[in-house]
């Protein structure tokens, strides 16, 4: 095998292609799309959702789907708004420790009903996604957490930095998709994960606690929602029972589908989603420049998820052929 | 006590087959509804208004009936409430461009066909589960719709094409009438003719239909076909009674309808469930929404309340089901 074969093997290449094709032609059509304040805004439009992405691609990888985690973001930044209503002064770990928590309860109350009923994740999420949202209006009693409850320390935290004027939020996201990608690549469990989502049963058999990974994965993706929800209020300054994390299940869906993410299970990594997500904000960021109305945003990202879906049928077709192949 | 019934009842299989079915849970569940609405808001026990309500909703029941059939054979169509939306935009964009109100209207029920048969064709063709599928079609005719209607409101429908399915025989409102009908022919092909019976075989195994000579791809198809030709009816007769179309029309309709399905006892996984259980659970719906509504609890929190019963929904299809295999 020549080191161009290999290379043509690595799944991420298809969507590295793309995004350079979308950059080149969207900067050739505009050149403002080269400005660093594009880029800035592509950098500050995917934090919030890169984390979610990374709860949401071992929750496919393990062949379930989880979209009550824009819910589950509401939740936690209204309850940390409440928070900080009441106490002002909380530091930023302890808020976020308290956003994980109440993400990862939420989380895990999903992984129980999934395991526990034997259930398809998505019909049990759709329950729990309007079940959270419902929650979400009860406990703030429909009132919005306005910019002066939100202290000031954690509207900062998306503005200032400690490092070469990167915004903190972006090196606390990248922090945490470096752990994931050890943790994915590197550990027992990340294998372990990998080994239930290529096949539940066999995973069975070799001696791994399936029902454990996949609570563990519905926890640790409701408790990366939840942080999001505490990037939400940083990086808006409001959270609004309503508007919050409504509909951001599907963007983040899309992004680790189109980043090479199979939803049959088993295959899919950190940089792809990565890509992913970065070809998203591009999209979003690049819209503008290219002159077309922000209403075709939501219609661009369905194209790209069939497109996507259909396109990682073919490979599995094509995979399986190979394999037909050789076998003869 | 329980031993003894539970001797009883496997010695006796034919009262157990009426006994352990999981469209009691709905029944239950709606005389349940009943008591604690009336328990709520002495206005709820009118028959009348009940009636009225259930107007609304007739849409979503119409295509729960055909959701329960695509479960039943193993599929699920999450694209429904996006399905509503993209043809009333339609709708009110090829009225609004000059075109005749019946043309319009058929323009925008074959182009709610056309989204089905494009689920269908990806999911039987490519074979990509339909679950994940319409999840992306879902933002997929959501985002058309918004692109065609932006944040406009189409409306400038003649007067009697507004609120057109108000009318009544007697206390009954003819929609509920149409809606009792359909659930009745809907009912009786799958319950009685050798297409129900094909259904339920693609959903028990779809390999052992496929070699019995049974096309599973094409009734497969048709489904999806006809899920999407039924949104396109909705989304009119939204239009209607709302005498606009806007993008953001049924937003989370998906959970009321994949909520009256699963109410019914039809089994997640394909091959059990009826019209019958999927009709009870349309009124244990209505009968909550109004109820709820009578009792001033907020439209968002009523959300609470049917995310909860969509779970208990399926932990009881799943328990009932699991003690009928024993």
């Amino acid at each position: 095998m020549t080191f161009f074969d290999k290379f043509l093997r690595i799944r991420e290449l298809g969507i590295l292609t793309i995004i350079i094709v979308f950059v080149v032609v969207a900067s050739i059509i505009d050149p403002r799309f080269l400005t660093f304040d594009s880029w800035r805004a592509v950098f500050m439009a995917i934090p919030l959702i890169l984390v979610m992405a990374m709860g949401q691609m071992m929750v496919i990888i393990c062949r379930h789907v989880d979209i009550s985690i824009g819910s589950i973001l509401a939740f936690a930044a209204i309850a940390i708004g409440l928070i900080f209503i009441e106490y002002p002064n909380t530091p930023l770990w302890v808020a976020i420790i308290i956003t994980a928590f109440v993400g990862a309860i939420m989380g895990l109350i999903n992984g129980i009903i999934v395991t526990k009923f034997n259930v398809h994740s998505i019909i049990v999420t759709l329950g729990t996604l309007s079940l959270y949202r419902g929650l979400v209006f009860i406990v703030s009693g429909g009132r919005q957490i306005d910019r002066n409850d939100i202290p000031l320390s954690i509207i900062s935290f998306s503005q200032t930095s400690f490092l070469f004027s990167i915004p903190s939020i972006l090196i606390t996201s990248t922090i945490i998709v470096l752990i994931t990608h050890y943790m994915m690549r590197h550990t027992i469990i990340g294998r372990e994960i990998y080994a239930t989502g290529s096949n539940p049963v066999a995973a069975h058999l070799k001696g791994i606690n399936v029902t454990k990974i996949t609570l563990f994965v519905f926890t640790l993706c409701g408790m990366l929602s939840g942080i999001a929800g505490l990037f939400y209020a940083s990086r808006f300054g409001y959270v609004n029972p309503g508007v919050t994390g409504v509909g951001i299940e599907f963007i983040v869906i899309a992004g680790v589908i189109i980043g090479g993410t199979s939803i049959t299970g088993g295959s899919g990594s950190v940089l792809g989603t990565f890509l992913g997500i970065l070809l998203l904000g591009i999209i979003n960021v690049a819209l503008p420049v290219l002159n077309i109305p922000g209403g075709y945003q939501k219609a661009i990202y369905g194209v790209i998820i069939v497109a996507a879906l259909a396109l990682d049928q073919l490979i599995i077709y094509r995979m399986k052929k190979l394999r037909s192949l050789k076998n003869v | 006590m329980f031993k003894n019934i539970n001797n009883y009842l496997s010695e006796n299989p034919v009262i157990r087959y009426w006994i352990v079915r999981p469209e009691w849970v709905a029944v239950i569940l709606l005389i349940l509804s009943i008591i604690t609405s009336i328990q709520l808001s002495p206005f709820f026990a009118d028959m009348a208004f009940i009636l009225d309500s259930a107007t609304p909703y007739v849409e979503y029941g119409l295509i729960a009936i055909i959701l329960t059939l695509i479960i039943i054979s193993g599929e699920i169509d999450l694209s429904i409430a996006s399905m509503i939306a993209l043809t009333a935009v339609i709708f009110g964009t090829v009225y609004n461009e000059g075109v005749n109100l019946y043309l319009s209207a058929i323009i925008a029920v074959l182009s709610g066909g056309l989204c089905g048969f494009f689920n269908g064709i990806l999911v039987t063709k490519l074979k990509i589960p339909s679950i994940i599928l319409t999840i992306g079609t879902l933002t997929l005719y959501r985002g058309i719709a918004q692109a065609m209607a932006s944040d406009f409101s189409l409306g400038g429908y003649p007067s009697w094409f507004v609120g057109i399915d108000y009318r009544y025989l007697g206390i009954i409102p003819i929609p509920v009438i149409i809606f009792t009908i359909f659930t009745l022919i809907v009912g009786i092909i799958l319950s009685s003719t050798i297409y129900g019976k094909q259904l339920y075989l693609i959903g028990t195994n779809p390999e052992t239909a496929k070699y019995s000579g049974i096309k599973v791809d094409r009734i497969k198809l048709i489904l999806f076909l006809f899920s999407g030709l039924i949104s396109g009816i909705a989304g009119v007769l939204t239009t209607s009674r709302l005498a606009v179309a806007r993008f953001n029309m049924a937003t989370g309709a998906e959970l009321e309808i994949v909520l009256m399905v699963m109410l019914g006892g039809t089994y997640i996984f394909g091959g059990r469930g009826n019209i019958f259980g999927t009709f009870i659970a349309f009124w244990i719906v209505v009968i909550l929404r109004a109820g709820m509504n009578v009792a001033n609890v907020k439209i968002q929190s009523q959300l609470t309340i049917l995310g909860a019963m969509l779970i208990i929904a399926i932990i009881f299809t799943n328990y009932i089901y699991a003690k009928s295999q024993k």
